[in-house]
């Protein structure tokens, strides 16, 4: 192995300006230089420039993100890995991860969905764990946007287009519309997957001379770029850059499932990971990188849709379902014959060196020849300078007329941000693998663990409003918010994955906001005791200087030992008490209903961490005893709002009488405000001194508001008296109306 | 009784199948991989849902040529019990084991629901465990799940009892509100001539547990149980 790499005819010189072209600064082409000793060849500048791009280095959010904690008694496998780990009982570890694909999605909706949900079950399956459950976040621009119809049915599409033919279900989610995304829409599709601890697989390379294998789908020119994409900023050109979005086939990513996990069963594999964002490049430097070693790659040997592609374009392509393995030297014909069961490509094109060098040959030449180091873990880090606003956005527009509670109410279930998401999860398969307890519609979704008692609440929350007023009260907001649903579903939370959205962190605001949010989550996080064991971020959610808000994206697993002791949001018998906990007043600050009428309410008030954790331990323990009927958080809309939904009961309505007293009558904070945590309960009325203790025993506000009833109607104080059938009439239809579809 | 569950490439629900037979039901089942041509001595055949191929070209359209099904008609053709749910049902279809066909949804898009049926014929093998007129709760999840054939098969279909299973509303009316695909005469599964093929849409191995969607499609295994004794 001798010689430097040589540049192939037709490729375009390499300086400064080519460096820029591909989003590198004047300072790290210079740092390039440096490493490799010579003017680098275009493929390796295309390598750099991809490995050192945001979405591969977190460059600027690395530093920051050491803070959160990720260590606890449960975790398998913190951060550094494809995805965390937590054990879940009974010898099983839950791996898990949410992960971004904001700016394919927005570029080409359905393809950049599916492709999303494609890249996260890859990250899931590579840990030796089959992938049992989907989430997704997803925001979008106004809903009369012209532009959002397109996009809401390409994204809710895709995801069901891949997610359903792969066999996984799709449990639980979000959706939002909201100008602030009008022009960068958020996809974040989250997986977990199931793996017996011991069992588990890893991303790190060993064993000198090891045959490094490529699985799955042929090489071809789509996604080339991809990930420098995805750490730029969009302008007018950006639909231009549909051709870097990837096409996925979930029917090969169905098969590589089976085959890998398979595969994972010989014993035979010493490393695995997706060739993701950065294809090829990224899979082959990272592996052999966290083992200390270095690779030999020999590009003729890699599967090709078309002949002719270059080495530059075969290494940065981002082709979807494909996986490269570092095998145990001498076993690479019983992993080829499990692949070839399932009908699948697996060649070897390299093998492991112990040099710490990252090479790729070409038609008998090197082309590539780099300290591996500087590709993977040694990429650079930015210290990026934040800075708070100057001016915090507050309260600007007095109240002006306050609509009546009544009318209130009904334009609240109409708004497409509190009704019912029943026209979205319909396109999902929520119930394949026979474990789906409790499925979207409802706090958190629960998938129990076949052959178990033991089960596992899944909760997906954000909250852009109030995290655009403070950054960390509104990330400790969400942690909150997620945790809380979890728990009402019975289970404790016991981990969290993240994805940080936010806008270009050149910017010292943005960089500011980041860095208050990664604090924000980190306190949640240590006061839950729910370690952050794996996350993403994304930058450059800006279009022409317009960042989104600043939106952390927090997903919370929760466990609990036995799923037949699962709670849902809604009342179940006339006559059961109706109850009311809650750690503070509630506010409308960042409210839907302040969206909904015009009106910017007050500043965020500050959140009592301790109070928290107790309203979820108070919760864990009444689900535990049985003592809890129903739990449903208070959310967008408010009490009233969360009232009526817990009277949607499938099974059959019921209806709720409820007083909040002389103050709470004509009070649209109390009937509609948010901010605080708040849920509402039903329960025996025997057990209210039990219940009482639960809660007014940890310091809470306790209260008995009302009782449920067999008449459907919802009567809240003098103020709402409302017929329960025509309110979820409203809540059901407000999507479909929207978008004329009434099937 | 022994059963075999077909696993294509693409298939979804053949672990649900197995569950539902083996642990819930304490049945004898096995999975028949596709590039077999042994049915191991099976007694009942199952074809589960999910995306066979892919569903690339036309749903079921390629899983028929797997060697597999060179059995499975044979099978058939011998008289032994063979029941296809969702894409099972489709691929039964694309081979000719059953009438008809099943085409995208009337609302062009997926749809995962629970809906009820109303039992049409109970003096099926399949349905033995049921009485005519019974409304059950049963879980769909499909693309294409329109049923068609022409209208003069469809009166034979009717007149010979063929028609198994109808979409209804809860109380066992016939509603366009009710179909959830748009299925003619609101079809949600039928059987071939000699009443030991059977294709459903809806997913029976999806409501074998009281908290998993409820115990309704225990009794169209356990229908097929009794017929095997």
């Amino acid at each position: 192995m001798s010689g430097h790499p040589v540049s192939i005819a037709g490729e375009p010189t390499v300086n400064v300006e080519q460096a820029r072209i591909f989003g590198l600064t004047q300072d790290e082409y210079r740092k390039i230089h440096e490493i490799v000793g010579r003017t680098p060849t275009y493929t390796e500048l295309g390598v750099f420039s991809v490995m050192w791009s945001e979405h591969c280095s977190y460059k600027s959010s690395r530093r920051h993100l050491r803070k959160l904690p990720s260590k606890s008694e449960l975790v398998v496998q913190g951060p550094g890995e494809n995805a965390g780990a937590i054990d879940v009982g009974d010898g099983w570890a839950a791996v898990f991860k949410i992960e971004s694909h904001n700016h394919p999605s927005f570029v080409e909706p359905y393809q950049g969905a599916a492709t999303g949900v494609g890249g996260i079950l890859r990250d899931i399956f590579t840990m030796g764990a089959r992938p049992v459950a989907s989430m997704n976040s997803l925001k979008f621009g106004a809903f009369d946007h012209p532009r959002t119809r397109f996009l809401l049915g390409g994204v809710v599409g895709g995801i069901g287009g891949y997610g359903n033919c792969v066999g996984v279900p799709t449990v639980a989610g979000e959706v939002m519309f909201d100008a602030a995304y009008n022009a960068n829409i958020l996809v974040n599709a989250f997986c977990l997957g199931l793996v017996r601890k011991g069992e588990m697989m890893s991303a790190k390379a060993r064993g000198v001379g090891n045959p490094v294998l490529y699985v799955g789908s042929a090489t071809g020119r789509d996604g080339i770029h991809g990930a420098s994409m995805a750490s730029a900023e969009f302008d007018k050109e950006s639909e231009a850059k549909r051709p870097a979005v990837q096409v996925g086939d979930p029917f090969t990513e169905k098969l590589l499932i089976e085959a890998c996990l398979e595969a994972g069963k010989t014993g035979a594999i010493v490393a695995i990971q997706d060739m993701g964002a950065a294809g090829l490049t990224s899979s082959s430097s990272e592996m052999p990188s966290h083992g200390g070693l270095g690779i030999e790659l020999d590009l003729d040997k890699v599967p090709l849709r078309e002949a002719n592609l270059t080495p530059y374009e075969i290494l940065l392509s981002e082709s979807q379902e494909r996986m490269l393995i570092v095998a145990e030297r001498g076993r690479e014909a019983e992993l080829q014959a499990v692949f070839e069961k399932w009908d699948l490509h697996a060649v070897v094109i390299g093998r492991i060196t112990d040099d710490q060098r990252w090479r790729a040959r070409w038609h008998g030449q090197v082309v590539a020849d780099i300290p591996i180091g500087a590709l993977a873990d040694d990429a650079p880090l930015y210290d990026r300078p934040a800075a708070a606003p100057r001016v915090q956005r507050q309260s600007k527009i007095p109240f002006t007329e306050k609509p009546e509670p009544a009318k209130a109410l009904r334009a609240l279930l109409d708004n497409p941000n509190v009704a019912s998401k029943k026209w979205v999860y319909r396109q999902y398969d929520s119930i394949v693998q026979s474990s789906t307890v409790l499925g979207p519609g409802s706090d958190a979704a629960v998938i129990r663990i076949k052959n178990s008692r033991r089960a596992m609440a899944l909760k997906v929350d954000s909250n852009p409003r109030a995290c655009a007023l403070d950054p960390y009260i509104g990330a400790v907001g969400v942690v909150c918010e997620a945790a809380r649903n979890v728990a009402c579903a019975g289970a404790r939370p016991v981990g969290i994955t993240n994805c940080l959205n936010y806008g270009n962190p050149e910017r010292p605001e943005v960089m500011w906001q980041f860095i208050r949010g990664v604090e924000g989550l980190r306190d949640a996080s240590l006061a839950f005791g729910a370690p952050v064991v794996s996350g993403n971020v994304s930058f450059y959610n800006e279009t022409e200087g317009h960042a989104i808000p600043p939106t952390p994206t927090i997903a919370v697993l929760g466990v609990m030992n036995d799923f037949t002791k699962h709670v849902t949001q809604f009342f179940k018998e006339p006559g059961d008490m109706i109850v009311l906990v809650r750690t503070a007043l509630p506010s409308l600050a960042a409210s839907e209903y302040s969206a909904t009428f015009g009106i910017d309410g007050a500043s965020l008030g500050a959140i009592d961490l301790a109070r928290e954790a107790a309203l979820i331990d108070g919760l864990v323990e009444g689900a535990e005893q049985g003592l809890i009927r129903s739990a449903h958080d208070i959310a967008e809309g408010g009490l009233a709002v969360a009232l009526a939904e817990a009277c949607f009961n499938p099974r059959a309505i019921l209806g709720a009488e409820v007083e909040l007293g002389q103050a709470g009558n004509a009070d649209a904070d109390a009937f509609f405000g948010e901010g605080a945590s708040t849920v509402i309960l039903s329960i025996a009325p025997g057990d209210a001194a039990r219940v009482g203790k639960l809660f007014a025993g940890r310091g809470l506000e306790f209260a008995i508001i009302g009782q449920v009833t067999a008449d459907p109607r919802l009567k809240i104080g003098s103020a709402i008296d409302d017929d329960v059938s025509e309110l979820q009439h409203i809540y059901e239809d407000a999507i479909p109306r929207r978008l004329g579809s009434g099937d | 009784m022994k059963w075999g569950v077909v696993r294509f490439p693409g298939s979804l629900d053949d672990g649900d199948a197995i569950h539902a037979l083996a642990d819930v039901m304490g049945q004898d089942a096995r999975i028949l991989w596709h590039k077999d041509e042994s049915l191991n001595g099976v007694e009942c055949i199952v074809l589960p849902g999910g995306f066979s191929y892919g569903d690339y070209l036309r749903t079921g359209a390629i899983a028929r040529f797997s060697p597999i099904m060179k059995s499975v008609a044979k099978f058939a053709a011998d008289g032994g019990l063979v029941i296809g749910t969702c894409n099972g049902f489709q691929i039964l279809c694309e081979a000719h084991l059953l009438p008809g066909a099943l085409t995208r949804n009337r609302s062009l898009s997926f749809v995962c629901d629970r809906v009820w049926l109303r039992v049409e014929n109970a003096g099926t093998p399949f349905t033995r465990a049921t009485k005519q007129g019974d409304v059950l709760r049963l879980p769909i999840k499909h693309g294409e799940g329109l049923y068609v054939a022409p209208e003069d098969e469809l009166r034979q279909m009717e007149e010979r009892g063929q028609v198994i299973l109808r979409y209804v509303d809860a109380d066992g009316r016939e509603t366009d509100a009710a179909n959830p695909n748009g299925s003619m005469r609101s079809i949600a599964g039928v059987a071939n001539e000699r009443f030991n093929v059977f294709g459903l849409m809806p997913h029976p191995e999806h409501a074998v547990e009281p908290m998993l969607g409820g115990e309704d499609g225990l009794k169209i295994f356990q229908s097929i149980a009794w017929s095997a004794r």
